[in-house]
């Protein structure tokens, strides 16, 4: 695969990241973007991840920006999908898998077993791979969150539905059956965008996206990175991509992960997306966004 | 090297192998084989539970009318079997109302709290083995425990406590299994929404699982339908000819509301004509009662199943 040219002419393409790079020599696995502090939306600080006595993921720290795109990639089995959970807890759900290290959402660590998962997830929501919305009608499936929480307003409820279809731009293709058709009754590229509805209805501040078109048509696809680049204004997106155009695309930020002799993931580098497509630091990285390995 | 050239060059040179070759004929063989035998056991399936309805249905033609069931019983007259058809609900409603609850609740906690451990291991093999116990044997115990030990003589009570004895195992089993099909996607889409695990039991897990929780209350149900060695010594055989439905009083043996009366039901009614009977019509009601008996229990699993898919669509809702 040879696409150097089209990531610098996506790189040129791209607002200028509000980022600040410091370090350039810096080791590997160190963050070489320091942004100011407050602006830190979530952050790990040397988080290690283990399944058993199995490292999955190794000593891993990296900052996100406020109202950024942070893109993980790298190759299958690095990490990068159990290293976005630890952002919002969905480890837990697994026996046996312990996060060691800090992971802060404005300063906060989550990690911290006082945390309340339930209040974690419903500030940092999540959109999996696969499309996954519930049996339900559109309108439940918008409406689960608030329902969760408490809301049965049905003003309200009408309202927050309406606006979070809006916001996924979904609202104009659903609008005239949103109680009567089934979530499932929908495309796939409909099913992924009422599951970032769904999320959004929850009002949080991060949303974490796991492959979300990597189980759809390149006209979905594009429909969700256009959707995740207006989004960008309002939350902070951490996106998990096996596409390396899409992570050119969208994200502000990219971090490469690969594996470890003993098949532990880690971070090889992060850095402005524009530079790590074009001038990235590390031969690994420059190795696999050339097609070379992985 | 273009792909259909790397096929082609792995091959020797030659005549190309036709189509319609015999290289596969074996396993189509096979193929087809399998095809006609599992057909065979559907049909088969098909064909023995057609034949039972039919052969009743025959059997009872002339015997089932009105007076059959809410007639008055003699020994010349056919019919009168409205008192044990009445027992025969009422047991299933006593059973039920015991066993459903709790098998739902054992089965949330073995699907969704418990671990693997000695534990549950202990409890899935005290399940299977009560289960497998031969129901005469759950019945024995019935007779000893409820009947003499806490002095409830023959009693729906005593047999709906037998019969939940039997029955729980497997509605908890088979309540494990309903959540378990569950896709885990599902529970992780609800709880990365900011659900509590509760919430995404009763929200998402358990209107999933509706489908296979019918499917145990409908087994459960059959076995409370057709059991009869286990109320034998139990529930007792012991109906009189009329109840008298307006009386509510739970504490009157006569009320037929109460549970701590004896309380025959349709099955082991048929036991005991088939067995001892002695009257003209015996063979008659025999046949008139199973035929009602069948009809029954369709119409409970159909039943079950619309109702299923009413609340299923309800709990989803909201």
């Amino acid at each position: 695969m040879n696409t150097g040219d089209e990531m610098s002419v996506a790189a040129l393409h791209m607002e200028p990241p509000v980022i600040r790079r410091v370090d350039v020599a810096a080791p590997a696995t160190a963050v070489d973007i320091v942004a100011r502090p407050e602006d830190i939306k979530i952050a790990t600080d040397h988080v290690s991840i283990s399944y058993g006595t199995r490292v999955a993921v190794r000593d891993v720290s990296l900052n996100v920006q406020d109202r950024s795109i942070l893109a993980l990639i790298g190759p299958s089995g690095s990490g990068k999908s159990t290293f976005l959970r630890c952002f919002n807890r969905m480890n837990d759900l697994i026996p046996g898998a312990t996060v060691r290290g800090a992971v802060t959402l404005d300063g906060e660590n989550v990690t911290d077993p006082d945390v309340s998962v339930v209040e974690l997830r419903r500030r940092v929501g999540m959109v999996f791979q696969r499309p996954n919305p519930f049996p339900m009608s559109i309108f439940e499936n918008v409406a689960y969150g608030p329902r969760r929480r408490g809301l049965n307003d049905k003003r309200a409820l009408d309202e927050l539905v309406e606006t979070s279809l809006k916001r996924a731009a979904l609202w104009d293709e659903v609008k005239d059956d949103l109680r009567r058709k089934s979530g499932l009754a929908l495309s796939g590229g409909q099913q992924q965008r009422l599951c970032i509805a769904r999320v959004l209805a929850t009002d949080p501040e991060v949303i974490l996206m796991d492959e979300p078109a990597s189980a759809l048509d390149p006209v979905s696809t594009l429909r969700i990175e256009e959707l995740m680049r207006e989004l960008r204004e309002a939350y902070t997106i951490v996106i998990v991509t096996h596409n390396m155009q899409q992570a050119a695309r969208v994200s502000d930020v990219t971090a490469f992960f690969t594996m470890a002799e003993d098949r532990a993931g880690y971070l090889v580098e992060v850095g402005p997306t524009g530079r790590i497509f074009t001038r990235p630091n590390e031969r690994l990285t420059e190795d696999y966004i050339s097609g070379r390995f992985g | 090297m273009t792909a259909s050239a790397e096929r082609a060059s792995g091959r020797p040179p030659g005549p190309k192998p036709s189509l319609k070759g015999s290289a596969a004929r074996g396993s189509i063989l096979a193929d087809r084989a399998a095809t006609a035998v599992l057909w065979g056991t559907g049909v088969l399936v098909l064909a023995i539970l057609g034949g039972i309805i039919v052969h009743f249905a025959v059997a009872a033609w002339g015997v089932v009318s009105p007076s059959f069931i809410v007639g008055d019983p003699s020994d010349t007259e056919l019919g009168g079997i409205l008192p044990v058809l009445w027992n025969s609900i009422y047991m299933l409603g006593l059973t039920m109302f015991i066993a459903v609850p709790v098998g739902i609740l054992g089965g949330i906690y073995m699907a969704e709290y418990a671990g693997e451990n000695r534990v549950t291991s202990a409890i899935r093999f005290a399940e299977e083995a009560i289960s497998s116990v031969p129901s005469i044997v759950v019945g024995l115990f019935g007779l000893i425990l409820f009947v003499d030990n806490f002095r409830w003589g023959f009693t729906a009570l005593s047999g709906a406590l037998a019969l939940t004895f039997f029955n729980l195992p497997l509605m908890t089993r088979l309540a494990e299994q309903a959540l378990r099909a569950v896709p885990q996607d599902e529970r992780s889409a609800s709880l990365a929404l900011g659900a509590t695990k509760w919430q995404t039991i009763r929200h998402v897990v358990l209107p999933l699982a509706i489908p296979g929780l019918i499917t145990g209350v409908i087994l459960t149900a059959g076995r409370v339908f057709g059991e009869a060695a286990v109320l034998l010594f139990t529930s007792g055989i012991g109906t009189p000819p009329h109840y008298d439905f307006t009386d509510f009083d739970l504490g009157n043996p006569a009320s037929p509301w109460s549970p701590l009366r004896p309380a025959t039901t349709l099955s082991v009614y048929i036991w005991k004509l088939n067995s001892e009977g002695l009257g003209v019509f015996k063979n008659q009601i025999v046949d008139g009662s199973a035929a009602i008996l069948i009809s029954m229990v369709l119409t409970f699993n159909l039943g079950a199943r619309f109702l299923g898919r009413l609340l299923s669509r309800r709990l989803t809702a909201a």
